[in-house]
């Protein structure tokens, strides 16, 4: 199985490193030369400098055959951009996708993009706890 | 109209001041503090600040309203098309126009529908091109009230016309060469004047037979 991690920070570079470690084929592109560093000594997959919207580097990473993407670089609309031409000029079964932005992650979600919103998932979680610690001193 | 303007750059600002002028209603929105604090000098209530991307932000700005017309004119792509697709799909716009500042970026508008699109870059490119309509052939001058135009073309290695005699090229009517300037020194051709690599050679002819002339001096 074949995956492409867009952006490789903290986020990325994890993502893809999980994947090859359970035998996904994954190449990596970011901006930066220096983010290789993030994925560790041993990194044996495939890794382009270049922005996730040039499409010519998108070809290059072997995303016509790709099985997943996985957009994680640190724009919202960026990743948005990018997600949707995976989506439908590519044709990739699996696309995934992060967003900080609340509001825009609830409104693409509804359009069918697969949508990890770490913000709305940490609210969620402060005020289960919060909710919580109220119960307990009740 | 009630206009939406996205990017307080050259573009928008520009845009905004015309629109004024015309006497139509405009509604400016710039993210970066400097640009906003001048920005709001000249237009006053009519710029707000913040990032046309965000929900929140469009709906401060009147996107509910609905305008008559959205403009998407910041500096970043990937933010152009994500506003005209919110202005579009959330809020059900159907005018808008975005701007696209890097012409690679192009396929994106089209997969996404997002039309028109204005580009600077491709706006001059296109310019060029009907100008010059390929780099091998300079038009030197144009006799607008003759209707006729002299262009040059530089005769190179792989040129069709190279070693050829001027009688012998297949020249499309209404085009006849005038010079060839070798070595410096322009002499004026006759039928047995051989063609050689590094030749300047000028010509005249009716517009529009550019192409012609290209096929038969320089094509291989």
């Amino acid at each position: 199985m074949k995956a492409i991690v867009i952006g490789c920070g903290r986020v990325g570079s994890t993502v893809a490193l999980q994947l090859q470690g359970s035998g996904w084929d994954v190449t990596v592109l970011d901006e930066n030369e220096d983010a290789l560093g993030r994925l560790g000594e041993s990194w044996s997959g495939g890794f382009l400098v270049g922005h996730g919207m040039d499409l010519a580097l998108l070809r290059d990473a072997g995303i016509e055959e790709a099985d997943a993407v996985v957009v994680t670089t640190d724009g919202d609309n960026t990743n948005l951009v990018i997600a949707q031409a995976a989506q439908k000029q590519f044709e990739v079964p699996s696309v995934v996708v992060r967003v900080l932005d609340p509001a825009r992650a609830q409104f693409y979600a509804s359009r069918g993009l697969r949508i990890v919103c770490p913000t709305s998932a940490a609210i969620e979680t402060l005020v289960g706890y919060v909710r919580r610690a109220e119960g307990t001193a009740a | 109209m009630y206009l939406l303007i996205a990017g307080g750059g050259k573009v928008g600002t520009n845009l905004t001041r015309s629109l004024l002028r015309d006497g139509h209603e405009v509604t400016l929105i710039e993210q970066r503090p400097y640009r906003f604090e001048k920005l709001e000098a000249e237009f006053e209530h009519q710029v707000m600040r913040g990032d046309a991307t965000e929900l929140y932000v469009l709906e401060r700005a009147g996107i509910k309203r609905p305008p008559d017309l959205l403009v998407a004119a910041t500096g970043d792509d990937e933010d152009n098309i994500i506003i005209c697709q919110l202005a579009r799909e959330k809020y059900g716009i159907d005018n808008v126009i975005a701007r696209i500042n890097d012409p690679r970026n192009q396929p994106y508008f089209d997969l996404l529908g997002i039309s028109p699109t204005v580009s600077a870059t491709g706006a001059i490119l296109g310019l060029i091109e009907h100008e010059v309509p390929d780099h091998g052939l300079i038009h030197l001058l144009e006799l607008r009230k003759e209707n006729l135009e002299i262009v040059e073309l530089t005769i190179d290695e792989h040129a069709a016309a190279k070693g050829k005699r001027v009688g012998g090229l297949k020249l499309p009517d209404g085009a006849r060469v005038i010079s060839v300037v070798r070595n410096g020194t322009a002499e004026i051709p006759d039928d047995d004047t051989q063609l050689h690599v590094g030749d300047q050679v000028l010509a005249i002819l009716e517009p529009g037979k550019e192409d012609e002339l290209r096929r038969a001096l320089l094509r291989h």
